[in-house]
């Protein structure tokens, strides 16, 4: 049988997804143990045990100066940054992308000036950012904003426009309004879409917040990780890396869920 | 006076001509099947039927009155494809005209008025044999499933124009024989004007009670673009209603 048509069976799906996992947690505690071997205070490659303990402290142990469980804490803080800012974004991605994809003058407004405002690098303005909105919450918000919106307004003027002609045609003779045909043929339709896109634009929002909490912040996933690099604490900071991506990983999941949850008819 | 009345309509497209002095005057309830070839403007001319494209040259007028550029309640359409919303079920596709006249701010309604709307859109939904499929979305049904519903989503509104794209022309000729006979029972039961576009001619001839084909009266073989097509021909056929009554008192005896 060809290559091409070989499908690995239930079990062989799992499996073959865990060996790269297995092989990399292998290749990690076989290099770690050898430099500890060399230099026991090695600080790069920590042991499992030593990660372990790390974890105990930050995720179990309150806090002695402040009694927080700091792991917790800071996944509160990042996480409610993330999801404001990705909120608002999408807000704003619906509120332009829309009309700038179904009304004309809309469009001729402001179609151009979105496509040349995501033209600007996000970090390029974040002292900007810090200089208008002060050191705050409100400057980290503004960044993952400024960072995912304009691509979220361009996704979904496209996804409008890719709707059928002959649809929109349809609702006009069946005597819808504008505003009717927005929302009951339109938006509709694009919300699923808003899913994938905020999906996509995941991935730079965390970029963005973890770069505005490094810069300037007393909290946070991305605060946590520069503050005990200084200390190169790696028993720290790579749980802390495992954790923000299993945070991504649980985010994508969850929307592609309200996705197939919310519009059963989208996709099939 | 006539229904619709085409006079003297000319579109044409940066270089080239599409159609040329078109005249037609239709009749209300007569049933208008149009052929002709590939790319000759036939979807072009129905378009403009619609009011989505604006002929350069020329004046439609429904009922007397010069047509707006824009779709209208009055004129119905099926296309071949893209004609019912993905996202709503059958139900919801049908119910969406009659929500759109009910609520002008939500396009909803909602209690007993959406009872009666219901009970209307389940009566059409009946009528077109799709009432056991009311809560499946579109992409759940068959192709001819599909064309039904969307015949039933336009006439649930009233139009006194119904214009057809090549609604069968995806559709295999067992289906498409059911389609025809739906087709014919409901311009008869709600006194339609039909405008029909086809690719097979026998469906023109046994369908319409009148049968249009476009072509182009003038070529230059160097430069086809140059001259558009228009109605060169203009038949009565098939499906007269005077004749259907000879027809049926036939299959009575
Ligand atoms: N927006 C447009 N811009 C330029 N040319 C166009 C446009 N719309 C249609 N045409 C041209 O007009 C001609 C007629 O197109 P139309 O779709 O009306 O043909 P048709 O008779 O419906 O063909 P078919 O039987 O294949 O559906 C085509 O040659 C097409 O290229
Ligand atoms: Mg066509």
């Amino acid at each position: 049988m060809r290559l091409l048509n070989r499908r690995p069976g239930n079990i062989g799906v799992v499996a073959s997804a865990a060996t790269p996992f297995v092989l990399a947690l292998v290749v990690y505690v076989a290099a770690s143990g050898v430099r500890l071997a060399e230099n026991p205070d090695d600080k790069l490659l920590p042991s499992l045990v030593t990660v372990g303990e790390a974890i105990e402290r930050v995720a179990l142990t309150p806090d002695r100066r402040t009694g927080d469980y700091i792991l917790w804490t800071d996944t509160a803080a990042s996480l409610k940054r993330l999801f404001i800012g990705v909120g608002l974004a999408a807000a704003v991605g619906l509120a332009v992308g829309v009309p700038n994809g179904l009304l004309p003058w809309f469009g001729a407004f402001f179609s151009p000036w979105v496509r040349a405002m995501s033209m600007i690098p996000p970090l390029a303005i974040l002292p900007i950012l810090f200089i208008v909105f002060g050191i705050g919450e409100l400057a980290k918000v503004m960044l993952i904003v400024l960072g995912t919106a304009p691509f979220l307004m361009r996704d979904i003027e496209q996804r409008v426009r890719e709707l059928p002609r002959e649809q929109l045609v349809k609702a006009q003779t069946l005597d819808g309004t504008t505003w009717q045909i927005t929302l009951r043929v339109v938006l509709p339709q694009v919300l699923p879409r808003l899913v994938d896109g905020v999906r996509l634009s995941l991935g730079s929002a965390w970029l963005f917040l973890i770069a505005a909490e490094a810069i300037a912040s007393t909290d946070g996933l991305g605060y946590r990780i520069f503050l005990v690099r200084r200390y190169l604490s790696m028993d720290v900071i790579l749980p802390y890396v495992v954790w923000i991506t299993l945070l991504a990983f649980l985010l994508d999941f969850a929307l592609r869920r309200v996705n197939r949850r919310c519009f059963p008819w989208y996709g099939v | 006076m006539s229904l619709v009345d085409v006079r003297n309509v000319w579109k044409r497209y940066p270089g080239k001509t599409v159609l040329e002095n078109v005249r037609l005057e239709v009749d209300e309830h007569e049933f208008v099947t149009i052929v002709g070839a590939s790319g000759c403007g036939k979807t072009t001319f129905l378009r403009m039927l619609l009011g989505e494209v604006e002929p350069c040259q020329g004046v439609i007028e429904i009922a007397g009155e010069r047509l707006v550029p824009e779709p209208r309640a009055d004129r119905g359409v099926v296309f071949q494809r893209y004609s019912v919303f993905p996202h709503l079920t059958v139900l919801g596709n049908v119910l969406l005209g009659l929500e759109f006249a009910d609520s002008r701010v939500l396009g909803r309604t909602f209690g007993r008025r959406r009872r009666l709307a219901v009970d209307r859109a389940e009566a059409m939904l009946d009528r077109v044999g799709l009432l056991s499929s009311a809560s499946n979305y579109p992409s759940q049904l068959s192709g001819g499933m599909q064309q039904r519903l969307a015949l039933a989503q336009t006439l649930i509104t009233e139009p006194s124009i119904l214009l057809l794209d090549e609604p069968f022309g995806a559709l295999d000729p067992g289906i498409r024989t059911d389609m025809h006979s739906l087709v014919r029972e409901l311009h008869r039961e709600l006194g339609l004007t039909v405008f029909m576009i086809t690719h097979d001619i026998s469906e023109g001839f046994s369908l319409g009670s009148r049968l249009l084909v476009f072509d182009k009266p003038r070529l230059d073989p160097h430069e086809p673009d140059l001259y558009g097509a228009t109605i060169t021909f203009d038949l009565p056929v098939g499906n007269r209603p005077d004749l259907d009554s000879v027809v049926e008192n036939l299959n009575v005896t």
